[in-house]
């Protein structure tokens, strides 16, 4: 089991839906997660990220529609958590009971022994607090427990809900390390939700975005990056000198609120750069803006009130 | 089925709480048994205030009737303890992990009547041992002896125990079928304490219905059990064992289907 590096099986769910009373939780949802590589689910709260996971996992019953992992039914899985490791995001302990046994309580399904729990607790972190009451642990030490839950039966299957909440900096870096780490060289399939796309941005290679359950984009995040407007942060001295060639070029100056640097808006920093030079301005700094994803994202979910 | 109640067993004992209502358990049946032998050694009327026509107790109905004190008042904390596995399960929402390792709910379920049934036993010989403890030295010295060699005496320490294993398990499908923690202890509370003895009593005085108050389930505990409190100090006829043993087991499989159909069948968000 530990080590090999066989591809995963694919998540598919097609024409998903639950409603909840007259709201639409998730309303004919298509989408695809493939093996090898680590998909962001994204969409604002209330978007259908945690329905669509608890159907697909068979907590909650879906009013049409299936939801398949390698072909199958979670229920149908002959022994689900050597397949599908899952962490959702009420993260659920029993307070009185320490880090191992909360391992130790699920360890039978999973086929595993007393070992594999502390293998676990080694992965994310947790060895020392192993034998504490998971009661006194902080939101980032239950977080970390989750996810040694997930990775129990060795899955190849990990769908993770919001699992970066509550992690600190380096916790977050190390998480992105250790995901892409499964996806890219033990080919295992990786699906983790987000409403924030800053954060799954650096350690997702596809995006799946979704409001109001439905599904708005699903592509490469390398497609979802080509969508948005270029950006670029110029410090210089000569302000109304950047404003004039920035008209003139046709890149629009975003509003700031820091009167040090201008942001324009449709150019990259090379074409800033070389525009400045031959006009003969002087610039002190240049660097390229992430911002503008954001909008992208907000674009697509209808957060600005524009739906595409 | 095996592993389900693999995972089961250490999620009951991997927890404090089953230990310390155990403890507990002990000291209330071995005070109640202290109390009540002292009681009926002395003046049997005493306990009933007078109600019901008091036969002659004789030393072994005495011995009978403190030996089955965990039945009579003691089967609140097997109940509870089965409410617990199921409702804990909802309050600390792990029925999440649960169901995601253990998809199948009827044998999540299954797996926890059965540990229960276990669980119930223990309880059921720590509340009979706790009884009988706190009764014997008032039954030697001032009553006629332990009667402990007596046949019929020891079945009814065995019922007693089978009694409160059947209560346990009558909890946990409670538990499955009520899920909320408070609402679960609240309703075992308000039905043991004060419901279950009113309706005893109060159908009896009631001619068309005299007979109903046998079939409650803490009637056919006791009549499980082979005697009880209210019985022996000739207050309220019981079912003989057999037919106590149909009727509780009854109500567990009533709970236990009304959880798993009613109740665990609802999405889990």
């Amino acid at each position: 089991m530990p080590g090999s590096a066989s591809a995963g099986p694919p998540v598919e769910i097609r024409g998903l839906t639950k409603a909840f009373g007259a709201v639409r939780a998730v309303d004919g949802l298509d989408m695809v997660v493939r093996p090898g590589a680590v998909t962001g689910f994204l969409g604002p709260n209330g978007a259908g990220k945690t329905t669509t996971f608890r159907m697909l996992l068979g907590l909650v019953a879906a009013d049409a529609g299936t939801a398949l992992i390698g072909g199958r039914r979670y229920a149908d899985l002959a022994r689900p958590t050597a397949v599908v490791g899952a962490a959702l995001e009420s993260a659920s302990f029993h307070p009185g009971r320490s880090a191992r046994d909360h391992l130790r309580t699920y360890a039978p399904f999973a086929g595993v022994d007393d070992r594999r729990c502390d293998e676990v607790l080694a992965q994310v972190g947790l060895s020392d607090a192993a034998d504490r009451r998971v009661g006194g642990f902080s939101t980032g030490m239950r977080q970390r427990l989750a996810l040694a839950s997930a990775l129990l039966g060795d899955p190849e299957v990990l769908v993770l809900d919001e699992p970066a909440n509550g992690l600190d900096p380096e916790g977050i870096v190390w998480l992105r390390t250790f995901l892409r780490h499964l996806a890219h060289e033990r080919g295992r399939t990786v699906l983790v939700s987000s409403h924030v796309l800053g954060e799954v941005q650096a350690s997702v290679d596809d995006v799946v975005v979704i409001a109001e359950g439905r599904l708005v984009h699903e592509s490469s995040l390398a497609d979802l990056v080509a969508l948005a407007t270029p950006q670029v942060r110029v410090v210089a001295p000569d302000r109304a000198g950047f404003v004039a060639l920035a008209g003139a070029r046709g890149w629009a100056v975003e509003p700031q609120s820091d009167d040090s640097a201008l942001v324009l808006s449709g150019a990259t920093p090379a074409e800033v750069g070389a525009a400045a030079y031959r006009a003969g301005l002087e610039i002190h700094g240049l660097a390229e803006e992430g911002g503008s994803l954001e909008d992208v994202f907000l674009r697509l979910t209808g957060g600005d009130g524009v739906r595409p | 089925m095996i592993t389900a109640l693999r995972a089961e067993w250490r999620k009951t004992t991997t927890t404090r709480m089953w230990w310390l209502l155990a403890i507990v358990l002990l000291g209330y049946l071995a005070f109640l048994g202290a109390v009540m032998a002292f009681s009926l050694t002395t003046d049997p009327t005493a306990m009933t205030g007078g109600m019901g026509s008091v036969p002659d107790l004789d030393g072994r109905a005495v011995a009978k009737t403190i030996y089955t004190l965990a039945v009579s008042l003691g089967y609140v904390f097997p109940l509870v303890i089965g409410a617990l596995s199921m409702t804990g399960e909802f309050r600390h929402q792990t029925i999440t992990p649960t169901l995601l390792a253990e998809p199948r709910r009827g044998v999540v379920l299954g797996a926890k009547l059965v540990v229960g049934a276990v669980l119930g036993a223990l309880y059921g010989v720590i509340g009979t041992a706790g009884a009988v403890l706190g009764g014997l030295p008032f039954l030697l010295t001032k009553g006629d002896g332990a009667f402990l060699d007596d046949r019929g005496v020891l079945a009814d320490l065995l019922f007693s125990v089978v009694a409160l294993a059947i209560w346990c398990v009558i909890g946990v499908g409670l538990g499955a079928l009520l899920t909320n923690q408070v609402a679960a202890v609240v309703v075992i509370l308000a039905f043991t304490q004060f419901v279950e003895p009113i309706l005893r009593i109060g159908l009896v005085a009631f001619d068309p219905l005299e007979g109903a108050q046998k079939f409650l389930p803490g009637a056919a505990a006791e009549a499980l059990a082979g005697s009880s409190l209210y019985s022996t100090t000739g207050m309220l006829s019981l079912l003989d064992r057999g037919w106590g043993a149909v009727v509780l087991l009854g109500y567990a499989a009533l709970f236990a289907a009304l959880g798993r159909f009613l109740t665990l069948r609802r999405d889990v968000s």
